[in-house]
């Protein structure tokens, strides 16, 4: 009798405890959000601006430009990269069946560096029909696609992905487009290497309507895409073989895990540079707490990482005002501690 | 039925089996016996699909090939040899994810029985990699057994086909184990088990089918199989079969004896 009360008292434990979670941190992005859009280097308030809008006085023409046209499409950037990194982590960590696994092990990053830094050095040289503001996130876009697909086509024989082929691939095309990013470099002058410096530190700060309107729907199919796969990356957790015993369409869920993830990842570093951390960290520490189920994690993981990406870029915001920090800076500082936590608190459990 | 007819399976370039015919009857244990490296395991896997064979398969009069995925997890369950697990996944976890394999997915009592049967009550809040390699693989067991749960569905038999089902078992649970697939049989399910223990394969099963060198050496009911010849033949060693009183098969290992 003790046995079977243990068992109904044990199933239903984790899973609804998941599902808890989902208001809890829907709730949390709600607060970051306000603070986002409350905190910022001019001094504008928020609340002020609402209570105008409440009473009917218009707004000033500075509160307008600083809540509307500065701190909106950041606040929704930093929601669509945040969301995005740590949704791709948890897809690319269930993929590889590794925890460890980040959205630069399938060469995304590298690909979009090289892009970029390709952007910065070269766009110089084109005609100025051809540069514009666009050029960057375009070009990184496409170098992260780019190393992607090569990666994926490398790894698939007979209609057959090979997830440790694509693992250690990823690994020397990462360091073919660093040795060719290098070279760029190395030829870049004085002020092309601060815009790559910059562009590798991570940024929000160029935040436009413009560019929302190009990452937001790549991130938000990229995301629908994802929390799809949930039941699938539980059975590749069994292996491939038992997980096409039960049925799953292995290949499908694979290719549709590495398109999702290569999505939402590309467009977050095109528009934002390089962010370290989010992806490994966001879905590490929502397993710890509701368990590795990827049906509630992965919608979990974007609700939490646009949070913690909102609270990093306010933080960036203020600690050196009225300048900024890069925000890939504030992400690593405070990712990389709890990374290691994670892995001493819990050594047996990654044991490869 | 389960039939596979002339299978060739060629791995690296090397032939590892060189045109097997194999049936198994529903309401029937079959165990596949045979030394290592015999090809055993890698029959089962190409009836499950897992490595690309030449040559007929067939399960209940249909193709296997011609089978989708989820049309054929509606009709058998597969237990790996090498059960891995990534991430930390609970017990009762492991074994709801063959529950929504198969089509009884509405029966949301079905993994507590299921772990019931493999002696894991109580298990289910436990963590999957926290288990002993034998708990495990019984684990893995009541997954499968989620998914396929009833024998017969629509008077159409379903099956097992288990890779070692209890090699790194206890005794005990070996019988658990043995006789929770004799009742599957019994119940009209068909089972098809790869063996490593012949005395326990002549106990439990009703069809033995012997393997050696990629090909099949034997195939018949355990009395018939479980000979001098066919299993020293088979072994490459000498080999004597006694019989119990009951007149069940055994074989005890023994050393020749120095002159």
């Amino acid at each position: 009798m003790a046995a079977t009360e243990q068992i109904a008292l044990a199933l239903p434990d984790r899973r609804s405890r998941a599902r808890r979670a989902h208001l809890v941190l829907g709730g949390g992005l709600a607060l970051a959000c306000l603070l986002s859009l409350a905190v910022g280097a001019s001094g504008t308030s928020l609340w002020g601006a609402l209570e105008k809008l409440a009473t009917g006085v218009p707004l000033t023409a500075a509160e307008q430009t600083v809540l509307w046209t500065i701190r909106m499409p950041r606040m929704l950037l930093a929601i669509c990269v945040g969301a995005g990194l740590a949704v791709s982590g948890a897809v690319l960590q269930g993929l590889f069946r590794n925890p460890l696994a980040d959205p630069g092990i399938v060469g995304v990053s590298a690909g979009a560096g090289l892009g970029a830094i390709s952007a910065i050095v070269l766009g110089a040289a084109l005609p100025a029909v051809l540069s514009g503001p666009w050029l960057l996130p375009l070009a990184a876009f496409l170098g992260a696609w780019g190393a992607t697909g090569l990666l994926y086509a490398v790894a698939t024989r007979r209609g057959r992905t090979s997830v440790a082929t694509m693992l250690l691939a990823g690994i020397a095309l990462t360091a073919m487009a660093g040795a060719m990013s290098g070279g760029l470099i190395y030829m870049a002058d004085d002020a092309q290497l601060r815009d790559v410096t910059f562009w590798q530190l991570g940024s929000l700060a160029g935040a436009t309507w413009a560019k929302l309107a190009v990452a937001a729907p790549v991130t938000l199919a990229a995301l629908l895409l994802a929390v799809t796969l949930g039941r699938g990356l539980n059975g590749l957790a069994l292996g491939e073989a038992a997980a096409g015993h039960m049925g799953l369409p292995v290949q499908r869920i694979k290719a549709l895990a590495i398109l999702a993830a290569a999505a939402a990842t590309g467009a977050a570093v095109a528009v934002s540079g390089g962010i370290a951390f989010v992806g490994i960290v966001v879905p590490h520490l929502l397993r710890l707490a509701t368990g590795p189920d990827h049906e509630p994690l992965l919608p979990n993981a974007a609700l939490l990482g646009a949070s913690l990406l909102l609270v990093a870029d306010v933080i960036s915001r203020v600690i050196v005002a009225p300048a900024e920090l890069p925000i890939g800076i504030v992400t690593a500082i405070l990712g990389a501690p709890v990374f290691l936590w994670i892995l001493l608190r819990r050594r047996g459990l990654v044991d490869l | 039925m389960l039939r596979a007819t002339d299978i060739r399976v060629r791995i690296g370039g090397k032939p590892i089996l060189q045109g097997v015919d194999f049936r198994a009857e529903s309401g029937q244990v079959t165990a596949i016996v045979g030394p290592n490296g015999s090809g055993k395991s890698t029959l089962l896997k190409a009836i499950t699909g897992e490595v690309d064979s030449t040559g007929g398969l067939e399960i209940n009069g249909a193709d296997i090939r011609r089978r989708k995925p989820w049309e054929l997890a509606a009709i058998r369950g597969v237990l790996p040899q090498a059960a891995v697990l990534s991430f930390p996944f609970q017990v009762g976890e492991v074994v709801r994810m063959g529950l929504r394999a198969g089509i009884s997915a509405s029966r949301s009592r079905l993994p507590e029985m299921a772990l019931a049967a493999v002696g894991l009550e109580g298990y289910a809040g436990r963590l999957y990699q926290e288990l002993s390699g034998g708990e495990q693989q019984r684990a893995q067991l009541a997954r499968v057994l989620c998914q396929v749960w009833e024998p017969l569905v629509d008077g159409q038999p379903r099956w097992l086909l288990l890779d070692e089902p209890v090699a790194s078992l206890d005794i005990g649970h070996q019988l658990v184990v043995m006789q929770l697939l004799r009742r599957y049989a019994e119940g009209g399910g068909g089972v098809v088990a790869v063996m490593h223990d012949l005395n326990l394969s002549a106990m439990f099963a009703d069809r033995m089918t012997v393997m050696a060198r990629g090909r099949v050496t034997a195939s018949g009911a355990p009395g018939e199989v479980m000979t001098d010849a066919v299993l020293s033949a088979t072994y490459g060693c000498e080999l004597r079969v006694n019989a119990a009183p009951a007149g069940q098969s055994f074989l005890l290992p023994h050393m020749a004896v120095a002159p």
